[in-house]
């Protein structure tokens, strides 16, 4: 067994797992944070995807002790109580998501990509979101969510009247 | 304001975003994907390795070994539980663990049961299974010849559908079902026809990819019942079909699901249910089995099929005769092949008005995976091979592709093949929005040099399957608020919320006031199947009679009250109480005639769809780009108009990856690209520029609010519509599924003369 501590969403979150675990099933079975899912486990999907000291990760790929004294953002670390975070609200209010297995981890690279890059082309975000499958919807939906943040028009904090 | 007011046309045929939208953008929806017992196993499958053979020995002996190991399971250990243990919705055909011998790569052998998933994944692999190879068979043409080697000593046709009785007994055949239809004298009008054209043309196997791998978790009680949380389209169906394998009442089996991560047709009947409560029975310990993504490869498919089609002309490009035999791959086991045999292939003369036809269709069992429904049913596999074959006719005799369809549309009032007449069926206003979106009428570039555009559609057409039952109930509680119980599952289509919208606009409240209960059979009432776009037809039916129960129950108790919260009170003298509204819906149905397959009343409503695209083609590489994809729908009426557009979009970017790329690849019955970074399925950066859904609503006599399904509708035609859109950019004809570079280009050398090498 090894001893991983990490900044999960935020807070700081120490187990002690068998080396071969994976930040995946760290996450979602020691954590009970289940937003990130299993989709492949070996890296083609994107369903795990996670932010990971800035850069996502496909959390299926990465051991959970390469994940020790870093900082993880899962999907569970976006919205507070109050609000949904702009991107999440972008994609409620487009429809974006179908089935909605693929989203957290949609999420997470919609969430990396504006914060490098604020206004990214429809090229630039396909490019960014190209390891992310979903078999739903066609995509286009989440495309649109994605540039209406960029936009602005999902910038203000919503959810408070209504 | 004396009563309550119960206003239309409040909620239906509105975009409200989807009920539980928060849920999962948030990532706390639910799936059984993240159920976990206290005290459960995680099982895994040890797979057969060889596509047909006899089992002559198991040795589990270090599989055992292995830290964590509980058990490993056998046939032997389910025959102690169940004697007859083959299940199946068609035929009794499907062993619950291979039993006396394996008829596919990937068929499950046996079951171990660890306390982790990484002892159960070590132990499976080390499960030693000894063989006796017998020979196998996977074409499913050659399969159905009468020297083929056979799968199944004798065909056992399941109690539930009657017309495959007849089946029951039949040897020494891989023919699992022959269905045909006659109608009029195809021969007589071949012979008078002015032009007759013949291809044939194929598709390969496919597969679903749902998102959420297959997941069933199995609990025993100590009572003696069993409860199964799984993420599948058909409780009902897994509640009957468990209770007659273990040979109890149905009640003491609860199926439960919670939302779907994807479906299309992959998580019916029986998958890993039967399985599961096996191994939990056995162990009397909770039991999870959860399939990898590259295990449901071995799984469930879709049908690779044969169609050789023939048609008749007359000098004014009107079809007059039609004859097409197709064989469906069925893989080892029937799954629903049958049904699809029987259901889609009726209806290969398409939306077209052809006097003379014949049609005959062969399930055939072949030592491949199984295969069994995947949106759509088999309709697009007979649209690939008949639209295909429309625009060759149409430019053979130098009719536009549009007006050649128009010309042979085929209207409302008018008998279809089967006899049935048809109606609620729109061929000219989907045939005219498509023109529209597609600006038919305007002049289009052709491209030069070595990148040529083109641009092709495609129309076809589904009966909805039939007949099927729905039933729900509409509960109204102490303080007047609303829950549905039925058990549609929402498996990302948005049934949730389709079915409340229908129930708000009965009870005339706010959609986002209603609740829906999710599938549960203890709670539920029974539904057929959450398939075959049946469910917003059917089940929508049955939730508004459930709610118009509610309201007469409402009206009748507490005349005069204005709200329901008032009538609970004046009717239960607190505000308490529960007021059940019931509704229930069957479709009439004539059964086809055994001999000519006529009927006059075949099915509740016809599922029409066509579809635009344009292409470039690049004649030096022979890859494919679209540009521009349409698909539209003849609905009804849109209960929720920007859910319906998602579906046909949604699809369109399947039914894309289907055409251009997904094929499953074989070597003697190995899947040899089994995984996701394998089977490519389409990527944001497969979209087309342009992508559009759209419909055309002409109220449905029948529907609720006029509606009729959609969920399939958008696979039907983009297909042809992309390889017609690649004839007109380069003249170039293919007959396969999918339309690789490789294919493409192979077709493009050999037209100008200069093929390409064999590889
Ligand atoms: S689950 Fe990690 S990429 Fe698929
Ligand atoms: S919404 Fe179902 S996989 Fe993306």
């Amino acid at each position: 067994m090894t001893k991983v501590t990490l900044n999960v969403n935020g807070e700081t979150r120490t187990a002690s797992v068998p080396p071969e675990m994976t930040l995946l099933r760290l996450l979602r079975e020691e954590f009970g944070l289940t937003g990130a899912k299993l989709g492949c486990d070996v890296g083609d999907c994107g369903a795990c995807t996670v932010i990971v000291d800035g850069k996502t990760v496909n959390s299926c790929l990465m051991l959970a002790p390469q994940a020790d004294g870093r900082d993880v953002l899962t999907v569970e670390g976006l919205a507070t109580m109050e609000r949904l975070h702009p991107i999440q609200k972008a994609f409620e209010e487009k429809g974006s998501l179908q089935c909605g297995f693929c989203g957290p981890g949609v999420i997470m690279s919609a969430k990396a990509l504006l914060d490098e890059n604020p206004d990214p082309s429809v090229l630039e975000i396909r490019d960014a979101l190209a390891g992310n499958l979903c078999r739903c919807t066609g995509y286009s939906k989440m495309i649109e969510a994605i540039q209406d943040v960029a936009r602005g028009d999902n910038r203000q904090p919503v959810g408070e009247s209504a | 304001m004396g009563s309550l007011d119960f206003a239309r046309g409040r909620e239906v045929g509105r975009s409200l975003g989807r009920l539980e939208a928060a849920a999962k953008v948030d990532g706390t929806v639910e799936y059984i994907h993240n159920l976990r017992l206290p005290g459960m196993l995680h099982g895994r499958i040890h797979r057969s390795s060889i596509p047909h053979g006899r089992i002559v020995r198991i040795d589990t002996s270090a599989a055992l070994a292995v830290a964590g190991v509980h058990a490993v399971v056998t046939a032997d250990d389910v025959a102690r539980l169940v004697p007859d243990p083959y299940y199946g919705p068609a035929f009794h055909d499907q062993p619950i663990l291979a039993t006396g011998k394996v008829r596919h790569v990937g068929e499950p052998v046996a079951v171990v049961l660890a306390d982790n998933p990484h002892a159960a994944e070590e132990a499976a692999d080390l499960v030693a299974v000894e063989y006796e190879p017998l020979e196998a068979v996977f074409d499913e043409v050659a399969a159905a010849a009468p020297d083929a080697p056979v799968l199944h000593d004798e065909l056992r046709p399941a109690g539930m559908f009657t017309d495959l009785k007849h089946l029951a007994g039949r040897r020494d055949t891989n023919v699992a079902l022959d269905a045909r239809l006659r109608s009029g004298d195809v021969e007589q009008a071949f012979a008078e026809a002015e032009h007759v054209f013949e291809h044939t043309f194929r598709t390969g196997k496919v597969m679903h990819a749902a998102f959420e791998p297959m997941v069933t978790v199995a609990e025993p009680h100590a009572a003696g019942g069993l409860t199964i949380h799984t993420a599948s389209q058909s409780p009902s169906f897994v509640r009957s079909e468990i209770s007659r394998l273990l040979g109890w009442p149905e009640n003491r089996v609860r199926v439960r699901t919670a939302f779907l991560g994807g479906g299309f047709g992959a998580k019916l009947y029986i998958k890993l249910e039967a399985m599961a409560a096996v191994c939990a029975l056995l162990a009397r310990r909770p039991v999870r089995i959860a399939l990898s993504m590259d295990e449901q490869f071995y799984t469930i498919t879709k049908h690779g099929a044969t169609v050789r089609i023939k048609t008749g002309v007359a000098r004014d490009g009107r079809m007059t005769a039609r004859q097409v035999e197709t064989f469906w791959n069925g893989g080892a086991y029937a799954d629903i092949g049958p049904r699809v045999t029987q259901k889609s292939g009726f209806s290969a003369a398409g939306p077209y008005d052809i006097e003379h036809v014949a049609l005959d269709n062969y399930a055939v069992y072949t030592n491949e995976p199984p295969a069994g429904a995947l949106r759509g049913f088999g309709i697009s596999q007979l649209v690939w091979a008949y639209e295909r074959q429309a625009d060759v006719i149409a430019r053979t005799l130098g009719i536009d592709p549009l007006e050649f369809r128009r010309r042979n549309a085929l209207r409302n009032g008018r008998p279809h093949a089967t006899g049935t007449v048809v109606v609620g069926m729109e061929v000219d206003a989907v045939l005219d929005r498509l023109a529209e979106a597609m600006a038919w009428d305007k002049p289009f570039d052709r491209g030069t040099g070595t990148i040529r555009r083109g641009r092709g559609i495609g129309i076809g057409v589904k009966a909805c399957v039939s007949p099927t039952t729905s039933t729900a109930a509409v509960h109204i509680y102490g303080d007047g608020s609303c829950a549905v119980h039925c058990s549609t599952v929402d498996m990302g289509q948005g049934s949730d919320t389709t079915m409340a919208q229908i129930a708000a606009e009965v009870l005339g409240i706010p959609t986002t006031d209603v609740r829906v209960v999710h599938p549960d059979t203890d709670v539920t009432p029974y539904d057929m199947a959450t398939l075959g776009s049946r469910s917003t037809f059917h089940m929508g039916n049955a939730v508004r009679r459930a709610a118009e129960d509610a309201r007469a129950q409402i009206e009748r108790m507490a005349p005069g009250a204005t709200s329901f919260r008032d009538a609970m009170l004046a009717r239960f003298a607190m505000q308490a109480g529960t007021v059940v509204g019931f509704g229930s819906y069957a479709p009439s149905y004539q059964k086809p005639d055994p001999e000519t397959g006529l009927s006059a009343n075949i099915t509740p409503f016809w599922m029409l769809g066509g579809a635009g695209a344009e292409v470039e083609v690049d004649t030096e590489t022979g890859r494919i780009t679209v540009t521009k994809l349409v698909n539209v729908a003849d609905v009804g009426r849109a209960i929720n108009p920007a859910s319906v557009e998602r579906q046909l979009t949604g699809a369109a970017i399947m039914q894309l990856g289907f055409t251009l790329f997904e094929e499953m690849v074989f070597s003697d019955g190995q899947v040899l690209n089994a995984s996701l970074a394998d089977y490519k399925i389409p990527g944001f950066l497969d979209v087309p520029r342009e992508l559009t859904g759209t419909f055309v609503e002409a109220p449905h006599p029948e529907g609720p609010f006029g509606a009729k399904g959609v969920g399939e509708t958008g696979i039907f035609s983009p297909s042809p519509a992309i390889a017609n859109a690649l004839y007109d950019a380069t003249g170039v004809m293919l007959y396969d599924m999918p339309l690789t570079p490789e294919r493409v280009l192979r077709a493009i050398r050999e037209a100008g003369g200069r093929p390409l090498e064999q590889a």
